[in-house]
């Protein structure tokens, strides 16, 4: 297996007119050997990327812009493992990296919440057996605290200035236990979080009251992969899935029209079910009287045909990534 | 030196004009002069040179040119380059003209139908004893290179052969040939063209093949497997190019279209339903063994109506999952096949992985997955050994949180009830416990074990 990290530039995006059509496809600035698959990787600043492997390593790699290469600038191995019970250590797949400069946090599938910071080579802290089951992804609430959300639908904070190695508050989906797969959180409002499951359900909660959602809505047919809000239009939602899919979610309520059930050249404004809990807020995201706001709801990919595995969104670009070995790119996203 | 995959496309090509397209006589030898043109010479750097050039005709591969042009069928081309000597060289206007009146005459099979096939071969045959008259009466004597054209037009072999460096392979010759002494060749009539005949070597016109190498070197692959298709033995390509290819994408795939087109007799090999399934079915196994590659194979299985579906079942089990969000794929996959023995399997290695790695949560999930009870009653036992040697639970976050799922065993709704009566005790509500307790045991749920203490 060859896994490989690059980095790919994806044309000026101010540049139009009549070099628009020659804009063409990304083009390749820079890779290098991975060990084991890439299970999550982000930004840490303008030159370095922490990248989660299958084997459980994390590895901070930095981009030269200069000459364009990259290189692993600090490693930590084993910072997910299995302790079996013949005593042997197995590497756990690393399943989620977040981070918030200059601190990293790291889940995977031991169960285990690593914190670490970009210059020191031994983990700050590490909440051992943090989860029975495995924990699939992980997003700042605050600068102190994190949400997870595991394999039997449940999300969890976690404030790390406290040192008990226990949560500080659960809270878990109604009715069947379903993995939940991805979580953000709502960028100007910090109580809002969006999370998605395995049988690729959008659930939005409230994390000030109760420990339920606020709201279920009905998506994808298979597991939903990665949420995100944009990060400046926070109105506006996106989620991809293993049935190939990729939906933007429009909740800025400003649609006069009657909603056709038609499709109409690949958009459709569709009514949903969902359950509502409380009524109290001002975010369209809770805002949920079925008469009077509809979501539009689009599915950006015309054709699908494989899993769509991740997506990351910023100002009016939407870069994606299928199983099918391709990654586009839209840079005109709002147009 | 042909790359794999030029030569791919040029036996595809021709495969496309002789048995999908079925070309009849007529348009048959329009298509291969396009493929030709296509896929066996590479003539227009040549041809830029020459025309760029401050002075055509006088470029020393004007002539070649012209000679590939003309045995290309490409008679504009021709012409236009001509004139170009004929202005540059007034004393050869004369020869000019009758040559160049004479490719514009020339006939051709037309793909509608403006003509009959019968017209056709009366209107070649008057300019062809045309030409024969100028070339006898010596008009073209002067110029070699335009006497030798003239020659090319009249399907003289010899003058053909000449050129053999500018046609390059023995097949660009055959068409040629065709062009120039049968255009309204018939689809069965090709094998005649390109196959040796020795036997009756005066009836039928040698092959081109032999002609072409002159007996030196021997065919190779390519030359096999292309004779094979200008013969009409669909069987034959396939089975040539199942050897020379290193791997079946190639073959699959044509067996396949052939197949759609309805060409192939279906005659049941004794493994694997008939010939396309057969070569289906072992390029997706082949697929299965790539790290990535198995979610192609899939949907190929899909494709195999026999035997596409067990195939799937043996494969599928059989994929290494390193990750969970791998397993989670084949799941999937499995689950919209409804493969459920596959699903209760994969949730099952799953389970137990975890179960080994002390993920306990992890190993409930799977099995909640696979509404496999049976499991989820081992972790349950898991969990109260745990109790009862320690005397504490281990993973509340779990067991405080289990949900409809707690019903999924009568084990496991034991060990969340149990739990509960635990913290009810622990919060002093203890008549609610004691009433909790009492139902434990009346609904005979608890297993033996616990009777004792």
């Amino acid at each position: 297996q060859d896994n490989r990290i690059s980095i790919w530039s994806a044309g000026d995006v101010g540049n139009v007119g009549l070099n628009s059509e020659c804009q063409g496809e990304p083009q390749l600035l820079c890779d290098i050997r991975h060990d084991g698959d890439v299970m999550d990787m982000q930004f840490l600043d303008q030159e370095r990327i922490v990248v989660a492997s299958s084997t459980g390593t994390v590895t901070v790699f930095r981009h030269h812009q200069t000459n364009q290469t990259l290189s692993a600038s600090l490693r930590w191995e084993k910072a997910h493992y299995h302790v079996d019970q013949d005593t042997s250590c197995g590497g756990a797949a690393c399943t989620g990296v977040i981070c918030n400069k200059p601190e990293i946090v790291t889940v995977g599938e031991d169960g285990r919440i690593n914190l670490f910071r970009a210059d020191q080579k031994d983990a700050v802290r590490t909440i051992e057996n943090a989860d029975s089951s495995t924990l699939h992804a992980v997003t700042f609430l605050r600068t102190t605290e994190i949400l997870t959300v595991n394999s039997i639908g449940q999300l969890k904070i976690w404030d790390l200035r406290q040192q008990r190695n226990e949560p500080s508050q659960i809270f878990s989906l109604t009715g069947d236990r379903v993995p939940l797969h991805c979580v953000d959180r709502h960028p100007n409002q910090q109580h809002i979080v969006a999370t998605g499951g395995q049988d690729g359900v959008l659930s939005i909660w409230d994390i000030r009251q109760g420990t339920m959602p606020v709201s279920l809505l009905n998506a994808h047919e298979a597991e939903m992969w990665e949420v995100h809000f944009h990060p400046s239009n926070p109105d506006h939602l996106f989620t991809c899935s293993e049935d190939g899919s990729l939906w933007h979610w429009d909740a800025s309520t400003n649609i006069s029209e009657k909603p056709s059930f038609l499709p109409q050249g690949g958009r459709s404004t569709t009514y949903f079910s969902h359950s509502t809990v409380n009524q109290s807020v001002v975010s369209a995201w809770l805002n949920n009287d079925p008469a009077k706001d509809h979501m539009e709801i689009t599915n950006l990919i015309p054709n699908q045909t494989l899993s769509v595995n991740s997506l990351d969104v910023l100002g009016p670009c939407l870069v994606y990534g299928t199983d099918a070995e391709a990654i586009y790119v839209n840079k005109k996203l709002f147009a | 030196q042909v790359s794999i995959l030029s030569a791919m496309e040029l036996i595809w090509n021709l495969c496309e004009i002789l048995f999908v397209e079925a070309a009849a006589a007529g348009p048959l030898l329009l298509h291969l002069l396009d493929w030709v043109r296509l896929h066996v010479c590479d003539v227009d750097s040549m041809v830029r040179e020459v025309l760029s050039s401050e002075n055509p005709s006088k470029h020393e591969l004007f002539w070649n040119v012209v000679d590939i042009f003309v045995l290309q069928g490409r008679m504009d081309e021709a012409r236009h380059l001509l004139s170009k000597e004929a202005s540059a060289n007034p004393a050869s206007v004369n020869m000019y003209r009758i040559l160049d009146d004479l490719m514009k005459k020339m006939p051709v099979p037309s793909l509608g139908n403006a003509q009959t096939l019968t017209e056709m071969e009366l209107k070649w045959q008057h300019w062809h004893e045309e030409c024969q008259r100028y070339l006898q009466d010596g008009t073209f004597a002067s110029n070699s290179h335009m006497e030798s054209i003239c020659k090319v037009l009249l399907g003289d072999e010899d003058a053909i052969l000449e050129k053999k460096e500018l046609m390059t392979t023995w097949y660009h010759f055959l068409v040629t040939r065709l062009l120039y002494s049968r255009p309204t060749v018939k689809p069965m009539e090709l094998r005649f063209y390109a196959q040796a005949w020795d036997r009756i070597p005066f009836l039928f016109p040698t092959s081109s093949m032999d002609l072409f190498l002159g007996g030196e070197s021997s065919p190779e692959p390519l030359d096999t497997i292309l004779m094979a298709a200008f013969e009409f033995e669909m069987h034959q390509v396939i089975k040539e190019c199942s050897i020379a290819l290193s791997n079946w994408w190639f073959v699959a795939h044509l067996t396949d279209l052939l197949d759609h087109c309805k060409l192939l007799q279906s005659h049941n090999l004794y493994f694997g339903s008939n010939m396309r399934e057969f070569l289906l079915l072992e390029y997706a196994s082949g697929l299965f063994s790539h790290h990535s590659l198995w979610q192609l194979g899939v949907d190929y299985f899909d494709h195999c109506p026999e035997y596409g579906r067990v195939y799937l079942e043996l494969h599928i089990e059989r994929i290494p999952l390193n990750t969970e969000q791998k397993a989670l794929k084949v799941l999937r996959i499995c689950e919209q096949r409804q493969m459920h023995e596959q699903v209760r399997s994969i949730c099952k290695i799953m389970a137990m992985k975890a179960l080994r790695n002390n993920r306990l949560g992890s190993a409930l999930s799977w099995s909640i997955r696979a509404k496999d009870a049976a499991f989820a009653t081992l972790i349950s036992d898991r969990f109260l050994k745990d109790y009862c040697e320690r005397g504490c639970f281990s993973d509340l976050d779990l067991i405080d949180n289990l949900g409809p799922s707690m019903l999924l065993s009568d084990r496991l709704t034991f060990l969340g009830k149990y739990r509960e009566f635990h913290r009810l005790y622990g919060e002093k509500r203890f008549a609610e416990a004691a009433r909790l307790l009492l139902m434990l045991m009346t609904a005979h749920i608890a297993p033996c074990s616990f009777w004792m203490t």
